[in-house]
């Protein structure tokens, strides 16, 4: 149909890397701490889409299972992290980074 | 075929985590956001990673967003982001420093040197090395149970310890007069306890 045109590996990559910057500058970006969350998310998921890629085209099931473990990891972030954002909200009544300068020296 | 689809679920991918970073609106960056993950799951199973794209949907899209939806409706959609920049020019250097990110990425990307590009002698995803080694799901068990039991068993702690975390996180101090009026004092007490 389109001839001899093959997805590569580097195809992936290159998609991974893309994922990974937009995520970037979304944390770097966006002040409403949930986007920011998201974003943490996009990157995570970025790197989950490079290490299927390496173990297609490596022929190893071990970078899977490193998927495996990034996905606990992310549950367990959120977890803390959205508990983290409500008592936060509970206390300061917002939810921008700005409102959580209280840590800066 | 393989190629249309993968364009295809690319360019989803990509639209929808542009529609995270740029949406005004958190419920709307959250759906984004599940638009990315299914994506991002087609683009597994085209991988052939069956049992991560399975995962995907169901940890990813299935518990994770909507942990997100449950906060946000908690805190609630209706308040404005402030868009007046604190810190000067800091929107133009952090899409410059992303782009940066960008380039160097994938610049990686075309030289295996950056990541040393060989196999160990581990499970293959197709093909059998001697016997027979089942599907997917069953070649990612032998790899976890055996090669990666330990950090298995770190997996469950870590998620013990973030399950304690979070309950005493939210639990908040018990009285609900110290959360309105003096939230300072109270939040270094909670600290200090």
């Amino acid at each position: 149909m389109i001839g001899d045109f093959q997805i590569t590996d580097t195809y992936y990559l290159v998609l991974a890397a893309s994922l990974f910057s937009i995520g970037a500058v979304g944390v770097l970006v966006r002040r409403n701490v949930l986007v920011m969350f998201m974003s943490i998310e996009l990157m995570l998921n970025a790197v989950n889409l490079t290490f299927v890629a390496f173990a297609k085209s490596l022929n190893d099931t071990s970078g899977q299972v490193i998927v495996f473990f990034t996905l606990a990891v992310a549950a367990a972030e959120v977890a803390v992290g959205l508990a983290i954002i409500v008592a936060i909200f509970r206390r300061r009544r917002g939810m921008t980074a700005d409102d959580l300068r209280v840590l800066r020296g | 075929m393989t190629v249309v689809l993968f364009f295809i679920f690319a360019a989803s991918s990509l639209a929808g985590a542009g529609g995270v970073v740029l949406a005004r609106n958190p419920v709307h960056s959250a759906l984004f956001l599940v638009q990315t993950l299914l994506s991002v799951a087609v683009l597994f199973l085209m991988q052939d990673a069956e049992l991560l794209a399975a995962v995907q949907v169901i940890v990813y899209a299935g518990a994770i967003v909507i942990l997100f939806l449950f906060v946000i409706m908690l805190i609630g959609v209706d308040r404005r982001e402030v868009l007046t920049e604190n810190l000067r020019f800091q929107r133009p250097i952090a899409v410059a420093l992303g782009a940066l990110v960008l380039a160097q990425i994938i610049f990686l990307t075309g030289h295996t040197w950056a990541t040393g590009a060989t196999t160990s002698s581990g499970v293959p995803i197709n093909g059998s090395s001697g016997g027979d080694l089942g599907n997917n799901i069953q070649r990612v068990a032998r790899v976890l149970f055996t090669d990666f039991l330990w950090p298995f068993e770190l997996t469950a702690l870590l998620l013990v310890v973030a399950v304690v975390g979070s309950v005493v996180l939210a639990r908040g101090s018990g009285d609900s007069a110290a959360t309105d009026s003096d939230a300072g004092a109270s939040a270094e007490v909670e600290t200090q306890s």
